[in-house]
């Protein structure tokens, strides 16, 4: 891959709003390249889609939990894993699933407007998948950084004095 | 305490120029500053750690007048490996308070009343008078904009007297962001040599160069002997406020400052010498990160300014655009203040740095692209309002 096209997916993937007209000026390309590069990155699956990053703890009245949960299953010959990733991620409450390396096998993010809402999907729908062996819930107290961004800290934190040599 | 009690030296000393900028824009709220000279970034986390650990490792004595050992080693490394300039940790290469501190004390260290030191205008505010601090008197040479702001041997060859002692150079440049090539060093290097000159050269924006790798004047034949190399780690690892600096040369030259500065200043603080270690040990890769990212505003800059009508060459390293103004008619001052108090934007009149810096003015651009981006729109604002009514009288 160009280097342009990896310079522009990390300006993207920090800023997915980022104009192409700052772009252009930024990679030094004209602005009909970057959106032909966008589509070809996007019809090559190299960009998925463009989401917010949202702190739902600053929303008012928002409510809702959050759980990371350690699973354990029996992979299937012929399809490993894949097959009961995909019963599980098709759910529409789970965010995220990895196949981890280590002491259980699949990671699933799962959220919910409550613990109950979080406990019920856990008990009713994911540990009574045929191939799962076992399951661990963490619920997630508070986050701190997500993809590379912190929480807490707004960006306009500019500790520098305001002229110097 | 009347004036009449200080030194005559220190009252005939002019307050830099960036001072009244600094005094009008701290006054106003919603400022965009693009008027600061140092980066964006906050330090590296590991840099930092590892200075922490230091201090809870209970390092916080002083080190050895000279620096750490392990940092000089360090640094000899770095320097070989990065220009092909070769120093001996035990007797060549120096730790300071930043580059300000290395380049005072070399001053110092080579400077007989009277002699003449050549700075290269638009430069750096502290050179002239660091010079005359040290009883020298500084010879300015102008680069000019038609030749991107770099200084030609004939200049330099101009301006030489029997009196001429050194010559002080930057690159990458601050304010112009110019960059000077390895033929150009070269050519330079030779009239240096022709008059028995030395060079101070200062090189601490050389991580910082976006088209190609820069070069080392030290690293022409026959210029080690002659050439002090002044760095540091304020703006390559974005470390201004740990005040880390060093300088490398000939033993004679780095004996007579590490005197003076065992003298006036013991060393360097500890704890910024424990994380100078770690930036050089393992920090490339933010380096690099910082350096993609100052590349890219540095495109973005240049064609917004040009697109406005404020004409700017692409420089090739450091952080600052050095765009010219002319076009409307203000004097480098007008234009600053005038653009401050109009739009909010603050940036460096190109005087300050020398008489050949009018009729430009110095945009910094480490600064998120989100404020470059509605400084640019500011400007151009302003730009298109004051072409308007303020057009030159032909």
């Amino acid at each position: 891959m160009e280097q342009k096209e990896i310079e522009l997916l990390k300006l993207l993937e920090k800023n997915g709003r980022m104009d192409n007209d700052t772009i252009s000026k930024m990679l030094d390309v004209s602005s009909a390249e970057v959106d032909e590069m966008i589509k070809k990155l996007e019809k090559e699956h190299a960009i998925l889609g463009y989401s917010t990053l949202v702190d739902w703890s600053n929303v008012y009245e928002y409510e809702g939990v959050a759980a990371l949960i350690d699973v354990k299953v029996t992979p299937v010959r012929g399809v490993g894993f894949d097959k009961i990733a995909s019963r599980i991620y098709r759910f529409p409450e789970v965010k995220a699933v990895y196949l981890m390396s280590g002491a259980y096998d699949l990671s699933v993010s799962v959220e919910g407007k409550t613990m109950m809402e979080v406990s019920r999907f856990v008990s009713d729908k994911l540990s009574t998948l045929d191939t799962v062996l076992s399951t661990t819930t963490h619920f997630i107290l508070k986050k701190y950084k997500h993809d590379g961004i912190i929480f807490d800290e707004g960006d306009d934190d500019d500790k520098r004095i305001m002229v110097t040599p | 305490m009347s004036e009449s009690y200080l030194a005559n030296h220190v009252k005939e000393l002019q307050p830099s120029g960036i001072r009244k900028f600094f005094d009008l824009a701290s006054q106003m709220e919603n400022v965009i500053s693009l008027g600061v000279g140092e980066p964006d970034f906050v330090t590296p986390w590991n840099v930092i750690e590892a200075s922490y650990h230091s201090l809870e490792q209970g390092y916080t004595a002083y080190t050895a007048n000279a620096g750490l050992i392990e940092l000089r080693e360090e640094i000899g490394k770095y320097l070989r490996e990065t220009f092909s300039i070769s120093y001996n940790p035990e007797d060549q290469i120096l730790v300071t308070v930043g580059a300000s501190q290395a380049i005072d004390l070399a001053l110092r260290a080579i400077v007989n009343a009277g002699d003449e030191v050549i700075v290269v205008e638009p430069c750096f505010v502290s050179y002239s008078p660091t010079i005359s601090l040290a009883g020298g008197v500084s010879v300015s040479v102008s680069a000019t904009a038609d030749n991107e702001f770099k200084v030609t041997p004939e200049q330099i060859e101009a301006a030489i007297t029997p009196r001429t002692k050194a010559i002080v150079l930057c690159s990458p440049n601050n304010p112009t962001g110019s960059v000077l090539s390895k033929e150009e060093l070269y050519e330079i290097a030779q009239v240096v040599q022709k008059h028995d000159l030395i060079v101070l050269s200062d090189e601490i924006y050389a991580e910082l160069a976006y088209d190609e790798a820069v070069s080392s004047i030290a690293s022409v034949d026959g210029m080690e002997e002659r050439t002090i190399v002044i760095s540091g780690f304020s703006k390559s690892f974005a470390m201004t406020g740990w005040r880390l600096g060093y300088a490398v040369g000939p033993v004679a030259i780095m004996q007579a400052m590490t005197k003076i500065h065992q003298y006036t200043m013991m060393c360097a603080p500890t704890m910024a010498q424990h994380g100078a270690l770690e930036a050089l040990r393992h920090g490339n890769e933010s380096v690099r990160e910082m350096k993609t990212s100052y590349r890219q505003r540095r495109n973005f800059v240049v064609k917004a300014l040009n697109e406005m009508g404020l004409s700017c060459h692409l420089p090739g390293g450091a952080f600052y655009v050095f765009p010219s103004i002319k076009e409307t008619g203000y004097s480098s001052e007008e234009f600053a203040q005038r653009l401050l108090e109009e739009e909010r934007v603050a940036v460096v009149p190109g005087q300050v740095f020398g008489e050949s810096g009018e009729g430009y003015i110095r945009c910094s651009y480490a600064t998120s692209i989100k404020q470059l981006d509605e400084a640019m729109k500011r400007m151009n604002r302003f730009v298109k309002r004051n072409s308007e009514t303020n057009e030159p009288t032909v």
